[in-house]
């Protein structure tokens, strides 16, 4: 134990640092429990009457050592961590995880792999930014819109289920292809689902596009420069917002999403109504992708043919010497990667995710670091606040589309 | 001292000529090339590449733990051109004995956090960065968990 018994105390010292409140100052605390940051995001405010004067914000409470517990995992095992970091978009996080572990294997995965991965992502997209939508309406003030976009997500959440047995942590991309076979009978599902969302969509625009409350919260609040925003770090949508065409997805296409003909939107207005309007537009884009991704779906197997890494078939276990084998070792002690580092980037729906990999040949990798897109948003939230009404605070932070998680692995 | 391939790399060779003792090695693998660069010279670098090779975002910075290697720490900076739509990795090796490394806050502001979490997880000192603090673990934390030699398990609570 330090010399520092009190619990807490840690809180008081970061109080100290802000300069004692004048006669019209004061200091305000909001979070980590407050319902509209999301999670367990702590504002350290300091007010003159409305205004917002300064704003220091406080991260690490939802910390949990992912990083670490990557190198007691092995390469397969590992997967399910990824779930965890940012859990509303977990099958992002298998992708980018997989592709990075892949990349270091040399590994080419069969087409219909790969195209079932560009799916499975856009519905992760969607139901990423339905939650955000939905949240984001309640906080400033339209309740009925979290209600319709909660009917979407758990239609979604019920093709991972489907999927993968999971609503949630599903785990479905796997490093040499999918978890399982695709189900039967997905094909329908998705197309009764994707038949009717963009119609939905139209839903949400007329609920809130025009309408005057949400626009007078929105229009003209948040505003951050975009030269601050690469400076700090920011990316994704927000950066979008501010008409810079920035998208990993067609600047270093993965997973053969070259193959896809999508659009991605800009806005140039760069404040809170703008990132809503980026966002509904990456929904419809990313059901236009779904579609073609469901009518255009390759034959083939979902696995690549890589028998030291992927676990075989219950068939051949029972009637092949050698399968037997490799299912005894990559059960027991994984398979190794060979020695090296990559740097795979890919875009999530909050902005740029990479996975940085180092492997040292062995069956668990060296070091794992996530370059989590809600880390290097939150960054700019004193830029964004700072000298608005603290009313638009709750606006703005939302406009960010942070998840905690993401935040503080 | 540029290896044969590297000669070829635009960025490499630009790098080369802008400060030649800077660079002390570098490889292309898998398409990515990382350079290695003597700690002293990693602000004059960054500089370097963000204002005259474009590479304007600065991604993360992050770091390895070599242990029981010397030198023991790798800093790892990932930097990002949106216009040429290229990467570049750079690295700074660091011995494991009071570990520290100048911030590259004055190039990049969003380095400030990043550099924060470095020194909160792996102990690697950033002079000269305006808030150094731990991020992720309290502020009344002892030891510096992403280090190799900080137990996975058994720790005080």
């Amino acid at each position: 134990m330090s010399d520092q018994a009190i619990p807490g105390a840690s809180v008081t010292a970061v109080a100290e640092e802000l300069p004692k409140p004048g006669p019209h100052r004061m200091v305000l605390n909001m979070g980590p429990q407050h319902p509209s940051t999301h999670g367990v995001l702590r504002l350290l405010l300091e007010l003159d009457g409305e205004t917002v004067m300064k704003c220091q914000p406080d991260i690490g409470y939802l910390h949990t050592g992912i990083e670490k517990e990557f190198e007691q995992k092995n390469y397969q095992q590992a997967v399910t961590l990824t779930d965890r970091v940012d859990y509303l978009a977990p099958l992002s996080n298998n992708l980018g995880w997989c592709l990075a572990v892949e990349k270091l294997l040399g590994l080419e995965m069969p087409p219909q792999a790969q195209w079932m991965r560009v799916m499975l992502t856009e519905l992760t997209r969607i139901q990423s930014h339905l939650v955000w939508l939905g949240t984001h309406a309640i906080d400033i003030g339209a309740m009925s819109v979290f209600l319709y976009c909660f009917r979407e997500r758990e239609d979604i959440l019920r093709i991972f289920e489907m999927f993968s047995g999971q609503r949630m942590m599903t785990s479905y991309f796997r490093i040499g292809g999918l978890a399982l076979e695709p189900p039967r009978g997905w094909h329908q599902r998705i197309k009764k689902f994707i038949d009717i969302f963009p119609s939905r969509v139209d839903e949400y625009e007329n609920l809130l596009t025009n309408n005057r409350i949400w626009t007078g919260r929105t229009k003209g609040v948040g505003f951050i420069s975009l030269e601050d925003m690469l400076d700090l770090g920011v990316t994704g949508p927000m950066l979008r917002a501010a008409g810079l065409k920035i998208d990993a997805r067609k600047d270093e296409p993965y997973t053969s999403y070259e193959k896809f003909d999508f659009e991605v939107p800009t806005r140039t207005e760069n404040d809170v109504f703008a990132r809503y309007q980026v966002r509904v537009e990456e929904m419809r884009q990313s059901a236009r992708i779904v579609k073609q991704a469901l009518e255009g779906m390759p034959a083939g197997p979902w696995k690549a043919d890589a028998p030291h890494v992927v676990l075989p078939d219950r068939e051949k276990m029972k009637t092949q010497m050698e399968a037997l084998i490799y299912h005894f070792k990559i059960v027991t002690e994984g398979f190794r990667v060979p020695e090296g580092e990559v740097y795979q980037v890919i875009e999530s729906p909050r902005g740029e995710l990479a996975y940085y990999v180092v492997s040292d040949g062995t069956a668990h990798p060296y070091r794992v670091h996530m370059r989590t897109p809600s880390f290097g948003n939150l960054q700019c939230t004193p830029n964004l606040i700072v000298g608005s009404l603290i009313a638009d605070v709750i606006a703005s932070i939302g406009s960010e589309d942070f998840v905690l998680g993401d935040t503080d692995r | 001292m540029l290896s044969e391939t590297l000669r070829q790399n635009a960025i490499a060779t630009a790098v080369e000529a802008f400060d030649a003792d800077s660079i002390t090695s570098g490889k292309l693998d898998r398409g990515e090339l990382t350079l290695e660069i003597a700690p002293g010279k990693i602000v004059s670098i960054c500089g370097f590449l963000k204002y005259d090779q474009k590479f304007v975002r600065l991604s993360s910075v992050t770091a390895v733990d070599r242990y029981p290697l010397e030198p023991r720490f790798e800093v790892v900076y990932h930097l990002h051109s949106i216009d040429q739509k290229q990467r570049v990795r750079l690295k700074c090796r660091l011995e494991g004995y009071e570990p520290a490394i100048e911030s590259v806050t004055s190039v990049w502001r969003g380095a400030n956090w990043y550099e924060r979490e470095v020194f909160d997880l792996f102990g690697i000192n950033f002079l000269n960065h305006p808030d150094l603090r731990r991020i992720m673990m309290p502020e009344d934390w002892e030891g510096h968990p992403l280090r190799k030699d900080y137990p996975v398990t058994g720790t005080r609570i």
